[in-house]
């Protein structure tokens, strides 16, 4: 036998004996199989097939074809759905990505009473948002809410927050910032606790500035974390509902009607479930891709 | 004249700090304020900040109307219940996903984090009305599982991964099964990862809305839907609705405050956050 051959047999043995071993786990992971097909890969599988037909809650049920995503590219109030969407998402990322940056620098810094003052930050983030929505509501309310008291104070004129179509989603996307800026902190901050020291020591020997350690040093170090909050953050701006739901239901009017909103509209309120079923597939299509540009955006960022 | 300099840096600091964390305090205690104020107070213009005298009459309306008991109950048991199935398979699933290197199968618990909430509910919808199971609680507790399940594995996966694994082959080489060696080596080790995914879990679970939303007939509502609904039918009586708001997000808040270290960890380990 020659060498070659005999180490090749010696490599597929290891591959083989690591495959057996590998498949031992197996049973670890079967139950947590069954319930993430029963509950994840099901409804997706479903979802597909329900979009196909021109299927009425508690009504008849008729195969349709691709009738359903016909009708949708030809639907004005789906395509504005979109596009409130798409600025909806623009705003709600943007503010967050900047203020969670700005939060996380500071947080970075040590000072007195940092751990509780971090605590104070995070709040938002875990309390329960249609808690939090109703609050908002009351806040915003145009004769009796603190808000308007607060810009009258100020000397600026009151606002109509969500009760005027020009206001209602930049309104929206400040409790979205209100409520979402602390995960973008946290991930960023995690980024920075894992910068290396030494950059800084060898640029403050060359006579860097702060802003010069930071734009050159601390920025490129910390782009891969800024493009992973950055990800999340466009993701679940995309998926909102609750807050929205709550404070104005996609009113007034369909003034901040997002495609969350119009989908489930559709299929709980005017029981379309066929049609509600061709919005999430192509929902689903939107959010891969654009997780999938985004995945991409980071490869590039980590290799340069 | 140096000395002044970084004075006035340290208090411009402090309050760039203040200013950070202002909007957070002010919404809570606004919501705490009016919670503890009369309708007369809750409605003045200029508004009242402080209540005085505080009042307690919303937190006895809220009590007294509304079934609130019924439906904090039925929070603590989709949620509990959630929590407790997502750990009893999700363990396990991570612990096996994170041997087998299986990431493909890490993948697709990804996927399902990124997927809107929203979209699972139309066929598990008509999947519960078929099999007649609306009008209960298991329907709700089922779906709550979607939020569960991912969090647990994903968080256990990390930890798993994390641990050292001379201790596991030890037990191997001296005759323990695989079981075992999951049992009594690496589930020890790993305690502190299981405390974060249980945390996790549950806050998402019982802040959750759309699945009950959807799901739940009048007797099986959750505090969010409960809450909701309260809006909806009695828009002008901000005190009770203050008073049930806080009661609803207080668990989550205190929960907060006690373990703010694991909650953190888990959410920069992976970002999970519920669907």
């Amino acid at each position: 036998m020659s060498q070659a051959t005999a180490a090749s047999v010696a490599v597929r043995a290891v591959a083989n004996r690591r495959r057996n071993y590998a498949r031992r786990y197996v049973w670890f992971v079967i139950p947590a199989a069954v319930v993430i097909i029963a509950v994840i890969l099901f409804p997706w599988i479903f979802t597909i097939y329900v979009s196909a037909f021109d299927w009425r809650l508690g009504g008849e049920r008729r195969w349709v074809g691709f009738a359903n995503y016909k009708q949708l590219f030809t639907d004005a109030r789906f395509g504005w759905a979109v596009l409130r969407t798409i600025f909806y998402t623009a705003l709600a990322v943007m503010l967050p990505m900047l203020l969670g940056l700005i939060a996380a620098l500071s947080f970075n810094r040590k000072f007195p009473l940092r751990g509780l003052a971090r605590t104070i930050f995070i709040l938002p983030m875990m309390a329960t948002p249609v808690a939090v929505a109703l609050v908002w509501t009351m806040m915003f309310h145009p004769q009796l809410g603190v808000l308007n008291w607060l810009l009258v104070q100020f000397g600026l004129p009151p606002s109509l927050w969500v009760y005027s179509a020009d206001t209602v989603i930049p309104t929206l996307v400040l409790v979205e910032v209100w409520h979402w800026t602390p995960l973008v902190m946290l991930l960023i901050l995690g980024g920075l606790a894992s910068l290396p020291v030494d950059p800084y020591e060898a640029a403050k020997i060359d006579g860097a500035s702060p802003w010069q350690a930071f734009r050159y040093i601390t920025l490129p170090l910390l782009a891969p974390f800024i493009v992973v909050a950055l990800i999340i953050r466009t993701i679940d701006a995309l998926k909102a509902f609750d807050t929205i739901y709550v404070i104005t239901q996609g009113g007034p009017g369909q003034a901040s009607e997002t495609i969350n909103i119009f989908l489930y509209l559709q299929a709980f309120a005017f029981y379309n479930v066929g049609y509600a079923s061709a919005v999430v597939v192509v929902f689903f299509i939107l959010i891969m891709g654009l997780a999938a540009l985004l995945l991409w955006t980071r490869e590039r960022v980590r290799m340069t | 004249m140096r000395k002044l300099r970084r004075l006035a840096e340290n208090i411009g600091f402090g309050f760039a700090v203040l200013v950070l964390i202002a909007p957070a305090i002010l919404v809570f205690l606004w919501m705490l304020s009016l919670s503890l104020k009369n309708e007369l107070d809750n409605t003045a213009w200029p508004p009242v900040f402080i209540p005085d005298p505080p009042t307690l009459d919303n937190y006895r309306d809220v009590f007294a109307r509304n079934d609130f008991l019924l439906y904090a109950w039925n929070s603590v048991i989709v949620s509990f219940g959630a929590t407790f199935l997502a750990l009893v398979i999700g363990v396990p699933a991570g612990y096996g996903i994170a041997k087998m290197r299986a990431m493909r199968a890490a993948a697709l618990i990804l996927i399902a984090r990124i997927t809107p909430g929203l979209s699972y509910l139309i066929p598990l919808f008509l999947l519960f009305q078929w099999l007649e199971m609306t009008g209960t609680l298991w329907p709700i507790l089922i779906t709550h599982l979607v939020i569960t399940v991912p969090i647990v594995v994903w968080v256990m996966i990390s930890f798993f991964e994390g641990l050292p694994t001379e201790l596991e082959e030890a037990a191997l080489v001296d005759g323990a099964t695989i079981w075992q060696a999951f049992r009594h080596v690496a589930m020890p080790l790993a305690r502190p990862g299981i405390t974060v995914a249980t945390i996790l879990a549950f806050i998402f679970s019982w802040n959750n809305f759309v699945f009950a939303m959807v799901l739940a007939g009048r007797e099986t509502r959750t505090l969010p839907v409960a809450v909701n609904n309260m809006l909806t039918f009695e828009q002008i009586s901000w005190g009770p609705l203050s008073a049930a708001a806080l009661l609803v997000t207080l668990p989550v808040l205190l929960l907060t405050l006690l373990a703010q270290k694991q909650i953190v960890a888990g959410l920069t380990a992976g970002g999970v956050k519920g669907v």
